[in-house]
């Protein structure tokens, strides 16, 4: 035996609880090769009367989208951030948002079964990840703002910002929602993204008040993000017509309040308001319709890949 | 229902309840499920022992490890019937942790969570790093420095004591 193994059974009498439980432990202990679990197993998942379903799960799609690309943007920053810290920071915000969007896409599914991608017969991939990995860029329902290429650090900051501002105010809204799967889902994303919002606002402000370079980085990074900010308050049919029904939420109706904590957050930094032009939509149709940038396609195409290539795969 | 059968059913049902109690958490090992406050309820509905459990994030991963070790331990103990329930209402607080499970928590080496706060009316933004007022779990001293409000674990912040110089991990308020 090399010298420098432990060698487990000569522990000190007060070795650590986790040595039992993480170093000597039977394969149950481990998520690989555990069955994937239906994130709503055992939630009530009926739709409230006078709620049309195809509308709800068009809608459920939207949030989870929005949180499912978020997510996969910043979990590629894993071993590339600035620092150990801000490494884990990023991917604990992306598993969070990977748990919301996992209960959102299984609630969209459970609402209206249509919308889930046909597998072959007998595929075990269940709803929820044949909505994540084998829709096409058409199908899918998020902004554009989450899509685009992460940039440096300060752009992802700057778009950070702007996304978790939006969605909290979003989600504080939700929380009141008809449906008691989206009601839930908005109360505890309520408690994750105050975290994510706080983290945002303060390396905005650490930036914006900090080098030369920083600062460049920084204006330069909200400027390039800013064209996909509009979009976020522009109403789509699904969140219309949810919202009528009381179980969704228009977000033209958070503007104002998102522009009072962005105004918060640029003053203190000293940064202004850009002056950027809102990017267009093709014939009217953004992200919400199915409509994306180029970036997508290439996110999506290394997002999906090895699910895609093994449709009868089990996980 | 005999007499005899119902104090067969209850003695069952606190059987179960007391395994259940004492399933630990897969990534805190020295809290069972109950310490945590993510055992939520355990009742038997016809032949079905019917266990409910919360997640403490969206994204937890070891909701799957739970699940599996509580239908494990309780077939192991005599239940054949187990269904695992998720309950998303109300969302898991930092404040469920029960008094045994914080002193769990600082005997491992593990700052345990204040107050957690609560909302009334919009979420204040806050710009300013968080203060906590806490002692480090290891040598009691109160001069310690927050690394970061992300850890190793969704639940957990990073500080360091500034006294003895070792980090350690802080449950967060949620």
């Amino acid at each position: 035996m090399d010298m420098n193994t432990p060698d487990p059974s000569h522990l000190p009498d007060d070795a650590s609880v986790y040595d039992e439980g993480l170093l000597v432990s039977d394969d149950s202990q481990w998520a690989f090769g555990t069955d994937f679990e239906d994130p709503l197993a055992g939630v009530d998942t009926t739709v409230p009367d006078g709620v049309d379903t195809h509308e709800l799960a068009i809608y459920c799609l939207m949030l989870a989208d929005d949180a499912l690309v978020m997510s996969h943007r910043l979990s590629q920053w894993c071993s590339n951030a600035p620092d150990l810290e801000e490494d884990i920071a990023l991917a604990n915000i992306a598993l969070d948002l990977l748990g919301q969007a996992r209960l959102l896409l299984a609630r969209a599914a459970a609402a209206d079964p249509s919308v889930v991608p046909a597998l072959p017969d007998g595929s075990p991939v269940p709803p929820e990840d044949a909505l994540a990995f084998f829709r096409g860029d058409r199908e899918f329902r998020n902004v554009r703002l989450v899509e685009a290429d992460n940039g440096d650090f300060a752009m992802t900051i700057a778009r950070l910002l702007l996304f978790s501002t939006w969605r909290l105010a979003l989600f504080e809204r939700l929380a009141a929602s008809r449906d008691h799967v989206l009601s839930a889902v908005a109360v505890k994303g309520v408690k994750e993204m105050t975290y994510h919002r706080d983290y945002a606002g303060r390396w905005f402000l650490t930036l914006a008040r900090g080098t030369d370079e920083s600062r460049r980085r920084l204006v330069a990074g909200l400027e390039a993000t800013w064209p996909l900010h509009a979009e976020l308050f522009t109403t789509h049919r699904a969140e219309l017509v949810t919202s009528e029904s009381g179980v969704g939420v228009d977000p033209a109706a958070v503007a104002d309040e998102v522009d009072v904590l962005l105004e918060q957050v640029f003053s203190m930094s000293g940064v202004d308001r850009p002056e950027v032009a809102p990017l267009a939509g093709v014939r009217g149709e953004t992200g919400r319709d199915g409509l994306h940038t180029e970036a997508f396609s290439r996110l999506l195409a290394e997002m999906q890949v090895v699910a895609r290539a093994h449709p009868m795969g089990s996980w | 229902m005999t007499i005899e059968y119902k104090t067969e059913l209850a003695g069952s049902l606190s059987r179960a309840r007391s395994v259940a109690a004492s399933v630990t958490d897969p990534e805190m090992p020295m809290l069972t499920l109950e310490d945590l406050g993510v055992l939520r309820d355990v009742e038997i509905v016809g032949d079905t022992m019917i266990v409910t459990i919360t997640p403490t994030y969206s994204g937890c991963p070891a909701m799957a490890t739970m699940r599996d070790d509580l239908v494990h331990r309780l077939r192991d103990a005599g239940f054949a019937d187990v269904e695992v329930r998720v309950s998303l209402h109300p969302a898991w607080s930092s404040d469920w942790i029960t008094p045994r499970g914080r002193e769990a928590l600082a005997e491992h080496g593990i700052s345990p969570p204040g107050a957690a706060p609560h909302h009334a009316g919009p979420v204040v933004l806050s710009l300013l790093p968080i203060r906590r007022t806490l002692d480090c779990p290891r040598c009691g001293s109160s001069d310690v420095a927050l690394t970061s409000e992300f850890g190793p674990t969704a639940c957990k912040a990073l500080y360091r004591c500034v006294s003895c110089l070792e980090p350690f991990e802080h449950v967060k308020e949620i």
